[in-house]
């Protein structure tokens, strides 16, 4: 694992995500009500939706577009026998720190 | 001259009494203080910490040798009395007997011991004194499993005890529930959850048949069969009046040793206090009675007199660490309702029991906070018909409305008006649902009931519920979402009645089952929270959909679309050149008139928004709320200035409606439209609110649609002045603010309400008509302004987090 340093937690609003740019496209950051952090695809599996424009709540997010609702830890839809890419993420000191060996875009290339 | 008084037995009754004497007048009674124990008195109350390790002996002594000394108590510890001789007044002690002149019975009571084979083996105690007490801890400290019988105070207290010193326990109790003299089967049960997670086993409707053992008790035997091992056998099944010496002297002895109000037993020397007396019937175990009766007594032999008198008593009682509160009388009864409130992840339970519009009893269990709140409401036989929806949720609530809405219901009186606008009382509506009346629109046709205003429909549909019981079917799509079982209507009322100003305090006081609602509640909780409080809460952006916001329409591929604000349509050379400007500057794929009468720039990049919205800023374009549920548009045609057809200045109306409305949020989308004639060029009528000017004056219109529903205006009012078609306009629209269910459109709202409802309060009560357009306007105080040039400033937050691409290509 090589941890990238993507900014602080306060980056993010509460309750809330922001894109990260990366090799293999949009990363959604996700700050949950209790200040965990997650990241996953910011592309909905249904209609490609970007689901950090979507409401945060508990540990899941519900994409804007047609409200399918993602649980955070695993990436797993509800009611919907689909997933999202999720990715390992730490915070150290207030900082976000992602695992950027997965973000490489091997797999894109 | 000075008396001499005996006193048989140093417990807490007698022990009050001795305080008084030697307080009031140390001098009139020479006191001679007989114990069985050897010791003086202690608080009984306080065995189970001592058992349980918290606190030591001493810690709980009350009268300690030195006390009796200053005060001259002559001190007969240890010492048994043999009998009393009332003849020639002597009291015998089994070390020489004693005269009195005044003798004082306060024998106490005597543990209740079953009549089963073994009880006298060793191993088998009771739990009544110190002596006991010390008899457990010694055994404990051996280890093993002990077996309480008895699921009163006193065997949980036990059972706990020894839990607490490392014993497997078992409780076998004969009722179905614990501590049923106390709790109900409710209460019970969640005592029994508590003392189970503590490690303790509890048996219910278990009968002791034997206790079995060679030298010394080794199990108990049930009557089912089962076989209990046992290295310690506690029997705490009761206790029974200490009546014996009394008898024994002829006294009169019922159940207890009768006395009369002053205390006085059938030998007008003789008095008896405590748990060994019976007064007019009752018997007596807690405490306050007993202090009661020490005061009578101490003032008779003082020659003051005074009278006992029974009093209802509340319990509360901490079990093993468990709280709870009983008082006055809860059991079922026909001509008795019952309030009841549950919070089983909290372990709560309260209920109220009410005959004849009077509180009579009360069990909680886990919060016993309101317990003597409750217990003045029962002493005092307060009517309490009118704090009766809230009567529960304690004293800090009266004044709010129940967030147990059935069970309120359920406990209306029949009298209780249901319907205000139609005036239906709950008699009524039952009368028709016992009539046949098996849902809420035949409840309707036949009482009017919910027929107006439609806010107290939820009502009827629990009475509904309530009457018929499972088969009544609520119509489906009640409870706002998954994360709450009340509907919109139940919880607007409740953030209003409440003064719920917060989402936290809708979510814990509302008994929210998520963390933080979903994207179905939270946008609507945050809309109420804002109608109802604009000063007080902060709309929360977290908790709006993307277009809202983000301030703009998210498109299928997740660009947006910016409209800019064209007043009543009317638009300039300068704005449309800024506008092109941009088109051009953000490479904008499609530009689009509205039909809102607005141009729509299609296909901008989240991250150009800001950049965007401060280009248009620049021309005096602001945000048009193309994207919310809030003001939208104003149509309008363009009226007496230019149409040969114009009777008024439709334009200028228009325009002066959308500076007033902008950006207003409201449960869902608003659209309007002034036509300045009945031709109705701005297509007036099928709009949330349509405004079709005539020679005469104005014709307001509301409740259109052309949607997915079409649907014509129904006529609000018509008005002679331009100011009072505004008046009109915004009073509708903060009524429809303050009571619609979140997206609900107008035209849903008011088929709900009645437009008769709408009326009165926009077009005939012009004090509420005042007010509504007051409470516009403070909430525009705070929401009239432009988001695009507040978060025009923000670019920041409209970037990616980081770009982890360049760090890539390196």
């Amino acid at each position: 694992m090589s941890w990238v340093d993507i900014g602080v937690v306060q980056d993010i609003p509460l309750r809330g995500a922001r894109k990260l740019k990366t090799a293999l496209g949009c990363v959604a950051v996700f700050r949950t009500g209790e200040d965990e952090v997650y990241a996953a695809m910011d592309m909905c599996p249904h209609k490609g939706g970007p689901l950090s424009e979507g409401i945060v709540h508990g540990h899941h997010v519900t994409c804007p577009l047609h409200n399918w609702v993602f649980d955070l830890n695993t990436g797993a839809a509800i009611d919907e026998d689909a997933s999202i890419r999720t990715f390992s993420v730490r915070v150290e000191a207030g900082r976000i720190l992602i695992d950027g060996s997965k973000l490489a875009g091997r797999s894109a290339a | 001259m000075t008396e001499k008084l005996v006193v048989i037995g140093a417990g807490m009754a007698s022990g009050r009494v001795i305080e008084h004497l030697v307080e009031r007048d140390p001098d009139a009674f020479d006191i001679t203080l007989f114990n069985a124990e050897p010791r003086g008195n202690y608080n009984r109350i306080m065995l189970s910490p001592v058992l349980s390790g918290e606190k030591t002996f001493e810690e709980i002594v009350t009268h300690s040798d030195d006390w009796y000394a200053k005060h001259g108590v002559t001190c007969r510890f240890g010492e048994h009395v043999i009998r009393i001789n009332p003849e020639i007044k002597v009291v015998v002690g089994q070390n020489g007997h004693v005269p009195y002149d005044k003798l004082i019975i306060a024998t106490g009571s005597a543990p209740f011991i079953i009549p089963v084979p073994g009880r006298a083996l060793p191993g088998v105690i009771t739990y009544r004194d110190l002596d006991d007490t010390n008899a457990m801890v010694e055994a404990a400290a051996k280890g093993g499993k002990a077996v309480v019988i008895g699921g009163g105070l006193l065997g949980l207290e036990a059972a706990a005890g020894l839990a607490e010193r490392g014993m497997d326990v078992t409780v076998v109790h004969l009722m179905g529930h614990l501590m049923e003299r106390q709790l109900d089967e409710a209460a019970g049960y969640l005592l029994r959850k508590d003392l189970e997670k503590r490690g303790i086993t509890v048996l219910t409707q278990a009968s002791t048949k034997a206790i079995v053992g060679d030298k010394h008790a080794e199990a108990v035997l049930l009557e089912s069969g089962e076989a209990l091992p046992a290295d310690l056998v506690v029997m705490a099944v009761g206790i029974r009046p200490e009546t014996r010496l009394a008898a024994d002297a002829g006294l009169t002895v019922a159940r207890g040793i009768e006395v009369d109000a002053q205390m006085q037993t059938s030998d007008p020397s003789i008095y008896a206090v405590g748990e060994c007396v019976e007064f007019d019937g009752h018997l007596f175990g807690l405490v306050a009675p007993l202090y009661d009766q020490a005061n009578v007594l101490a003032r008779a032999l003082l020659g003051e007199p005074d009278a006992f008198v029974v009093k209802d008593n509340a319990t509360k009682l901490k079990v093993t660490g468990c709280d709870l509160f009983s008082a006055g009388d809860f059991a079922d009864g026909e001509t008795r309702e019952d309030i009841v409130f549950r919070d089983p992840s909290r372990g709560i339970y309260k209920r109220l029991v009410i005959e004849d519009d009077r509180l009579i009893g009360a069990v909680m269990y886990g919060d016993t906070a309101d317990g003597n709140w409750f217990f003045d409401l029962i002493k005092s036989g307060t009517e309490i018909e009118e704090m009766r929806e809230t009567l529960i949720f304690g004293p800090a609530y009266q004044g709010g409305v129940s967030t147990d809405p059935l069970s309120a219901v359920a406990a209306l009186p029949p009298e209780a008006e249901i319907c205000g606008c139609n005036g239906v009382c709950k008699r009524t509506i039952v009368d028709a649902i016992n009539g046949g009346a098996s849902n809420l629109g035949a409840v309707r046709a036949s009482t009017k009931a919910s027929a107006s205003c439609g806010t107290c429909s939820g009502l009827v549909e629990q009475l509904l519920q309530v009457t018929l019981g499972h088969a009544f079917e609520l119509p489906k799509a009640q409870p706002i979402c998954g994360c709450c079982d009340l509907t919109h209507e139940d919880i607007r009322r409740l953030i209003k009645s409440q003064e719920l100003k917060s989402q936290e305090a809708v979510w814990q006081e509302l008994g929210w089952k998520t963390r933080n609602g979903c994207h179905v509640c939270r946008p609507a909780v945050n809309f109420y929270l804002l109608a109802d409080w604009p000063l007080e809460y902060q709309d929360d952006p977290q908790s709006r959909f993307v277009n809202e916001r983000k301030h703009a329409n998210i498109q299928k591929d997740g660009t947006f679309s910016v409209v800019p604000r064209m007043w009543g349509g009317i638009t300039n050379p300068t704005e449309l050149r800024a506008i092109a400007d941009a088109a051009d500057k953000y490479k904008v794929p499609t530009v689009k008139v509205t039909g809102g009468q607005r141009i729509d720039l299609l296909g901008v990049k989240g991250e150009d928004l800001p950049a965007i919205w401060a280009d248009l800023n620049n021309a005096g374009l602001v945000s048009g709320h193309a994207y919310s549920k809030g003001l939208r548009t104003v149509k309008t045609c363009v009226g007496t200035d230019h149409c040969r057809f114009g009777t008024q200045d439709s334009t200028g109306l228009g325009i002066k409606l959308e500076q007033v409305l902008w950006g207003s949020w409201t449960p869902h989308k608003v659209k309007l439209a002034v036509s300045g004639c009945p031709r109705n060029c701005a297509e007036a009528t099928c709009k949330d609110v349509g405004i079709v000017c005539v020679d005469s004056g104005y014709q307001v219109g509301v409740a259109g649609a052309a949607g997915m529903d079409v649907k014509e205006t129904e006529r609000l009012g018509d008005v002679a002045t331009e100011q009072d078609a505004i008046d009109l306009t915004v009073a509708f629209i903060q009524l429809y603010r303050e009571n619609a269910k979140y997206l609900d459109r107008p035209y849903k709202w008011v088929a709900k309400v009645g437009l008769d409802w709408v009326k009165e309060r926009v077009v005939d009560d012009l004090v509420e008509r005042a007010r509504l357009i007051e409470a516009f306007e403070l909430s525009q105080s705070i929401y009239r302004k432009d988001p695009w040039a507040e978060r025009a400033k923000e670019r920041e937050a409209f970037q990616p987090l980081a770009d982890l691409t360049l760090e890539a290509a390196e």
